[in-house]
């Protein structure tokens, strides 16, 4: 038998995924596997270790190798470590036909990394993200959880400075 | 000219904080779910009245309503669920979104509605992952309407229990099927089940499932109400529309026009006015293309487009769909071919793997298109696109497949020449005139 992991998770976390798994028939915890992971992640810095699969796993009573399936299948689970903050900019179709290309190439001259990549001082990852769903107000991205719309260069340079104060 | 817009899923977008249970009752909101808890109307009356709306499903495919709330028989033993698709992801659309935001008590009524008409008495409203925004106010939406005592068990002391909950789901474009939203929902990868069954004998955890978008449930009290002439709501309805189109559409119109937006007008309205409504091509281009209904609907030209009205009938027949109402706009200045390159990119991302001609197919035409893109095409590339395409259709277990090859289909069909050009000169003859 392998060790329970389920400490892993901060209590209030485990106190959160509950209310979670409240929603759904008591024989299917299983369902609260998503925002198990979207809590554990957010715990964690923006990414969920293999431990914390595991935690995931131990806490829902599923066997392990169930929670490794959902976390590589969704694109919002991270499992390697990534900046504080990700910036995920749409260039489908619409935001295309809008303008996201010279928003892509501003946010690469602003962080200096392309898609894909972290920032050497560990701010910001960037990434190309699939249609966010607020196609009439692209180019759009989402800064962590807040979307960002109707983008201009200037709008980029107001954003990261924003967090750059914060920071 | 468009003379009504906004009467159904937006009918309270003027009112500051449209999204409090207070603005939606300042406009008529949860009467008709009162009403019926209070008369316990019977359900085929209600479905009935659906059916005399002609209410087309509004997440894509344009099934009748009345028609899909009747495969539930109320009374049959055990479990049932009504699920709502608000997983919208389908590129150009953004109107779910809107809904959510601005309007969720009326999808909540809505929820409710069908639940009492289905005999189920619990409900999950299934959110896209990246809606946090979204699904934060349909939790904030939930708790006022518990509070209010219109959700729960035996509400408001008659009997009928209903209990609704907000999903959130993690970023696939795949779970807006229907079954890959059952999947992830019950804590798997999204992937879609075979059908049959359907999820009205088998849906969630095995049980009868009725699953509606975000648009259609939001659409359903405004249908039941009483007008304030004595009409009949569902009467109303149809009238706005058009026969066997009922009732107003949101067009999610983006790209090169004047005035991207969300437009909720009749179906049946003319292309040409809805165009005038989102202020036109941009100025000294002209149109050139449109996809009526999200990105799998295939492309029309403009000429074609321009006399067309916005109906599932007229879309249809013209060869595309009206499917999720976005309707994409593109000027002179677009290559044909990088838009499907781009298109075929994100199919080739979001392929959820299971079936081959999908997994295989998509990453093959990508392969093809970026080549050709990138001056490394040959011609007969373009029939290989073509043979590749009606391999795929009808032999994957969802609609997937035909949703990048009908539209690879499409373009071949209507800008071969461009595809053609791109290859001859190796490169995009759009923009310098060369094409």
């Amino acid at each position: 038998m392998q060790d329970n992991k389920s400490n892993l998770l901060e209590h209030e976390v485990r106190a959160e995924i509950d209310r979670w798994v409240a929603k759904y028939p008591p024989e299917h915890k299983q369902s609260a596997v998503l925002s198990a992971l979207h809590l554990a992640q957010d715990q964690n810095g923006g990414w969920i270790s293999q431990d914390l699969l595991d935690a995931v796993a131990d806490y829902l009573d599923m066997p392990r190798i169930a929670v490794y399936e959902v976390a590589t299948f969704y694109t919002m689970f991270d499992l390697k470590p990534v900046g504080k903050h990700k910036i995920g900019l749409c260039t489908n179709i619409s935001c295309q036909l809008q303008g996201s290309d010279k928003i892509a190439d501003h946010l690469k001259t602003c962080l200096g990394v392309d898609f894909g990549c972290t920032t050497n001082d560990g701010q910001f990852t960037l990434r190309e993200v699939e249609c966010l769903g607020a196609c009439r107000n692209g180019p759009v991205m989402h800064l962590d959880k807040t979307y960002h719309e109707n983008l201009t260069p200037e709008k980029i340079d107001e954003i990261l400075a924003a967090v750059e104060d914060q920071a | 000219m468009i003379e009504h817009q906004n009467l159904v899923c937006f009918r309270g977008l003027h009112l500051p904080e449209p999204w409090t249970m207070a603005a939606y009752e300042s406009i008529g909101g949860y009467k008709v779910w009162r009403k019926i808890l209070a008369e316990q109307t019977p359900a085929d009356q209600l479905i009935a009245d659906l059916k005399t709306a002609v209410l087309r499903g509004r997440g894509g495919a344009g099934f009748p309503t009345g028609l899909k709330w009747s495969f539930l028989q109320r009374n049959a033993p055990g479990q049932k669920y009504v699920l709502c698709n608000s997983d919208e992801g389908e590129p150009g659309t953004c109107k779910d979104r809107d809904i959510l935001r601005f309007n969720p008590h009326q999808l909540i009524e809505g929820m409710a509605i069908a639940g009492y008409v289905m005999g189920a008495t619990v409900g999950y409203n299934y959110i896209r992952g990246e809606f946090w925004e979204p699904f934060q106010r349909c939790e904030a939406a939930l708790a006022e309407a518990y509070a209010a005592g219109l959700l729960g068990k035996n509400i408001q002391g008659k009997g009928v229990d209903f209990d609704l909950y907000n999903h959130l789901g993690a970023g696939a474009y795949i779970c807006g099927e229907e079954t890959a939203l059952m999947e992830s929902l019950e804590g798997r990868k999204g992937q879609p089940r075979f059908k049959p069954p359907f999820p009205a004998n088998y849906g969630l955890y095995g049980r009868p499932t009725t699953i509606n978008n975000t648009e259609t449930f939001a659409s359903v009290p405004v249908i039941l109400a009483d007008r304030e002439d004595g009409q009949k709501g569902c009467d109303w309805f149809l009238n706005l529309g058009k026969p066997n189109n009922g009732g107003m559409k949101i067009f999610c119109v983006t790209g090169h026009v004047n005035r991207p937006g969300n437009y909720e007008i009749p179906l049946g309205t003319p292309f040409r006015d809805l165009l005038e409504l989102a202020g036109g091509v941009r100025e000294g281009h002209t149109l050139k293309a449109v996809i009526p209904g999200g990105s799998s609907a295939p492309v029309l030209p403009a000429a074609t487009m321009m006399e067309l009205t916005m109906d599932y009938d007229a879309i249809g027949k013209a060869g595309s769909m009206l499917g999720s109402g976005a309707v994409i706009v593109m000027d002179d200045t677009v290559c044909m071919v990088q838009i499907l390159t781009r298109l075929m990119d994100f199919y080739y991302e979001e392929s959820c793997g299971q079936c081959t001609p999908c997994r295989e197919g998509s990453g093959w035409v990508h392969r093809i298109l970026w080549r050709i893109l990138n001056g490394e095409g040959h011609i007969e590339q373009l029939e290989l696109l073509e043979s590749i395409s009606s391999k795929v259709i009808g032999h994957t277990i969802c609609v997937f497949g035909e949703a990048f090859a009908l539209p690879i289909l499409s373009f071949l069909k209507h800008f071969r020449q461009e595809f053609i050009d791109h290859i001859k000169l190796k490169r995009c003859g759009v923009a310098d005139g060369q094409v």
